[in-house]
């Protein structure tokens, strides 16, 4: 890799089909913001229509032209935003966006590797997650509008291309988009996989791993395991849509015409999404929490608490998560015995999750606190982790679930867990890792304007949804007008809507900040953190290969931070051990 | 402080960093996790089988009596030519398994001897699989399709739920070899009329008792509104349950999918030893790692065979 370095760069090989990881963990992640805008603007839509349904917004028509006649939306395309929102959200800005910014950008840096085990693979790997994000987008602007049927696609709603508008066209580019989206997964996996077992430098054993690469590594792991099994789902859909077959549909009944489809079954596809889906709840969750045990220890001065601890849970929550699935089907005729194991072992998941969540707080705990913008996003992950976690234990018990399932209570949940958790770690890292990307700081100030707003507007939108949902609020709903024992929710949904278009205010706040730091920020210098890893040993101005020299050798873990006896409050790794420290063994 | 355990010295040890774990390059280590996704696609597949498989086991084929052809040969040889290609395509691993080897020893002859084998032997595995495909699209005895969808096999009381093709019952002559005459349903309700003993089974297995033989009264009133249905396609199967049909053009060609881009690999990878690239590299591992996608390939067919021919 070495030999690469000597290489003669092009504008072309260089920004567009570059094989530098930390050129494509650029691109990753703007073009994550761009999904990243599109999936928020659309939620920003919805919420008009939640909070004022009777109400004529100009902005509608202007934006949706025939699906918003007269400044009404119209009810096809509320459950197509809520569908592609969903999958924009979930696959394209925290899947792609995340792990692929973070694993690109940290995995060489971190192990102390040139670059990733194969350049190539990587490129191939975000030019599919491009391709894929082109085919979603373009989704949007057909006849007869995108796929509408959530973002789990359910058939038969995703079956049938008679069955509604949003079935049609808009679902065949949805199965497209995602099947290019399965292999971009795979290609960017199996790199952040190998790389983390071949490549790492001299003294780089797996227990002096920085937790986010611990966590990058069993997330890719994961998307190994879990998204071939979204594709085997997908191929059996596109063969139910496309070839007559009925591996998931039996008896349909589709305007007065029966269907010849025989002997299939919905609930198959189910299982088999969920088997990804549930693990997919992970990939997004476990960089955020990686990013966030770098940013505590680094920002609290102090050691991360339990390391191994928290590498086990790491594993654990793995594990754990490809047996769970059934948890999102307990009202799908479940036998009751098959649903107490599921409870069983979704309830399980809390111990790992507890662990990591104490270990945080603990980590933590009369810290040397430096409260950076990057500090105060991985503090406010601890808290909706834990606030989300909570509710998780209602819903993960099947006999509590039956009463909130498909409500506001679940929308509430996941949100608060998954959504805002993930995207709290994704903000801490681009504010933690933005000097080592772009060699400029970011401005501290707006970041705690977005910070603050962003944080208070969460809550404001999510805890409500909590009441809606115990008062048997149905999600996916378009409007709630029909049903007047509703009619006292009205108000809170319209506060919901007030933090929503604050909470979106604030992030034009980090856009700004962002693209104006990339280019007139403050200078950088080299280990602006005064951090551990080996990534603030490289040089500002990025160059192919990483290291000018050799690259360095570890001696020690990375988070020996206030240690007694040293000079500074931190020892990079690659410092070598004192004689002391040799004597007593730490 | 307290974490003493994570600073071992100790950097000889298998994750030690610094060196390859197992001593394998990332490339193969890529090639091992690839398999493993893929594996799950496969057994996502083969799972959803096994569920319907159990759901309908009334009217799910047993293979035996849908796959009874073999080449040039006359009568019914039940499994035997599927028997044949696993055998070759287990042969064709054999042979890989040379080709690596040979590799191993910079025997740039020996690669290409076996890996040239390899490839022979994974054409002839994917002309069998057109063959047997070709067979069961145009369907064998025929059979009846009730208004319901379930597919009935024509059968003779007293004769423990023998099938009898739609071309025995009406023309009352054995079938001769390779025929592909179509029947219409009057034909069959005429015919079935006139032979007081034809009456029709379920395709699956029944209960303790063998397969489930309907009475005459039972077959004639499914017949009334039933049809002749023949040869079997994604919408409709001659030999029971459409699902049926479903899976094994869907599991069978998804797995001759990847056989054929098993044969083009080792095209590929062939003309590369032909021209020298990993005699002048000094190693064959290109070779190894292929191999290693063309074993996995004959793994799932093991799977593959199990489910759908043997059990």
């Amino acid at each position: 890799m070495e030999a690469h370095a000597h290489h003669k760069e092009t504008f072309i090989t260089k920004y567009i089909f570059s094989q530098d990881h930390k050129m494509i963990a650029k691109q990753f992640l703007v073009t994550g913001m761009i999904m990243g805008i599109i999936g928020v603007g659309m939620s920003l839509l919805f919420r008009l229509q939640l909070a004022w349904p009777d109400k004529e917004w100009l902005i509608l028509e202007a934006l949706l032209g025939k699906w918003g006649t007269d400044g009404i939306m119209d009810p096809n395309i509320y459950l197509a935003l809520v569908t592609i929102h969903g999958t924009i959200m979930v696959f394209f800005v925290l899947t792609a966006g995340l792990s692929g910014t973070f694993s690109n950008l940290l995995i060489p840096l971190q192990i102390g590797a040139r670059d990733m085990a194969s350049g190539f693979i990587n490129m191939l790997s975000y030019w599919f997650f491009f391709a894929s994000s082109v085919v979603m987008v373009s989704s949007l602007f057909v006849e007869s509008g995108p796929a509408a049927a959530g973002w789990t696609v359910y058939p038969p709603l995703s079956a049938l291309p008679q069955a509604m508008p949003g079935s049609g066209m808009g679902m065949t580019l949805w199965l497209v988009s995602m099947s290019l989206f399965i292999v971009s997964s795979l290609l960017g996996a199996l790199n952040y996989i190998v790389t983390v077992l071949n490549l790492r430098t001299k003294g780089m054993s797996m227990t002096r791993l920085p937790l986010t690469i611990w966590a990058f590594f069993v997330t890719a792991i994961l998307g190994v395991l879990s998204f071939p099994v979204l594709f085997s789902a997908a191929l059996l859909l596109i063969f139910d849509r496309s070839f007559g077959t009925s591996f998931y549909l039996s008896d349909i009944l589709v305007a007065g015409e029966l269907l010849s489809n025989q002997g299939g079954s919905p609930i198959l596809y189910q299982h088999l999404f969920w088997f990804l889906g549930h693990p997919e709840v992970y990939i997004i969750l476990l960089p955020a929490l990686g990013i966030s045990s770098e940013v505590i220890s680094t920002n609290a001065r102090k050691p991360i608490f339990g390391y191994r601890a928290m590498v086990g849970s790491i594993m654990a929550i793995a594990f754990l998560s490809f047996i769970v699935w059934g948890h999102h089907m307990f009202v799908t005729g479940m036998n009751p015995f098959l649903g107490s194991v599921f409870t069983f072992t979704t309830l399980l998941i809390a111990i790992p999750s507890a662990v990591k969540a104490f270990n945080y707080i603990t980590t933590l705990w009369k810290g040397n606190l430096r409260l950076t913008p990057a500090m105060l996003f991985s503090i406010g992950l601890v808290s909706t982790f834990i606030t989300g976690g909570l509710t998780g234990l209602i819903l993960g018990d099947s006999a509590l679930d039956i009463n909130v399932h498909d409500t506001y209570f679940v929308v509430a949940h996941f949100h608060i867990v998954m959504g805002l958790s993930a995207i709290f770690g994704l903000f801490a890292g681009v504010y933690h890792w933005f000097p080592k990307m772009y060699g400029r700081r970011m401005n501290k100030n707006l970041g705690y304007v977005h910070f603050w707003v962003t944080f208070i507007a969460a809550y404001g939108v999510f805890f409500p949804m909590h009441f809606l949902g115990m008062a048997g609020l149905p999600r996916r709903y378009y409007t709630n007008t029909a049903f007047p024992m509703f009619d006292d929710l009205a108000d809170i949904n319209v506060l919901i809507s007030y933090f929503a278009i604050a909470g979106g205010i604030a992030q034009v706040v980090f856009i700004w900040n962002f693209f104006y730091s990339a280019v007139r920020g403050k200078k950088s210098t080299a280990n602006p953190w005064k951090s551990n890893t080996l990534e603030w040993t490289t040089p500002v101005e990025h160059i192919h290969g990483n290291w000018p020299g050799e690259i360095p050798e570890v001696h020690r873990w990375p988070y020996d931070y206030s240690k007694p006896g040293m000079e500074e409050d931190f020892v990079p790794q690659t410092v070598p051990m004192t004689e002391k420290e040799m004597e007593t063994g730490h | 402080m307290a974490n003493g355990a994570v600073i071992e010295q100790n950097t000889s040890t298998l994750w030690g960093g610094g060196r390859q774990p197992f001593g394998a390059s990332y490339g193969k280590l890529m090639m091992w996790f690839f398999l493993l996704s893929d594996a799950l696609t496969f057994s996502g597949f083969l799972t959803a089988m096994g569920l319907y498989r159990f759901k309908y086991e009334e009217t799910w084929p047993i293979a035996e009596n849908v796959f009874t052809h073999f080449p040039f040969l006359h009568g019914e040889h039940p499994l035997l030519f599927v028997a044949l290609m696993t055998f070759i395509l287990i042969v064709s691993s054999v042979t890989m398994v040379m080709a690596v080897n040979a590799g191993h020893h910079n025997d740039k002859k020996g690669v290409v001897l076996w890996l040239g084998l390899t490839i022979v032997g994974g054409f002839t595995f994917l002309g069998s699989q057109a063959w047997e495909w070709y067979h069961f699209i145009h369907g064998d005895k025929g059979a009846v399709i009730a208004q319901d969808n379930t597919v009935y096999y024509l059968t003779e009381a007293g004769s423990e739920g023998k099938i009898l093709s739609v071309f025995e019952l009406v023309t009352g002559e054995k079938k001769p070899h390779g025929d592909h005459s179509e029947f219409t349903t009057e034909q069959l309700r005429n015919a079935f009329a006139a032979n007081g003993s034809a009456t029709l089974r379920l395709p699956g297995k029944g209960d303790k008792d063998g397969v489930k033989i309907l009475s005459r009264k039972e077959a004639e009133n499914v017949l009334a509104s039933a049809e002749v249905i023949q040869g079997a396609s994604l919408r409709a199967n001659e030999y029971g349950n459409v699902l049926f049909a479903d899976f094994f053009y869907f599991v069978t060609g998804f797995h001759g999918t990847h056989v054929f881009s098993g044969v083009v690999l080792n095209i590929i990878i062939f003309i590369n030893v032909l021209m020298g690239t990993y005699e002048r590299r000094g190693h064959y591992e290109m070779v190894e790692k292929v191999g290693l996608y063309w074993h996995f390939v004959d793994l799932v067919w093991v799977f593959v065979f199990t489910f759908f021919y043997l059990v």
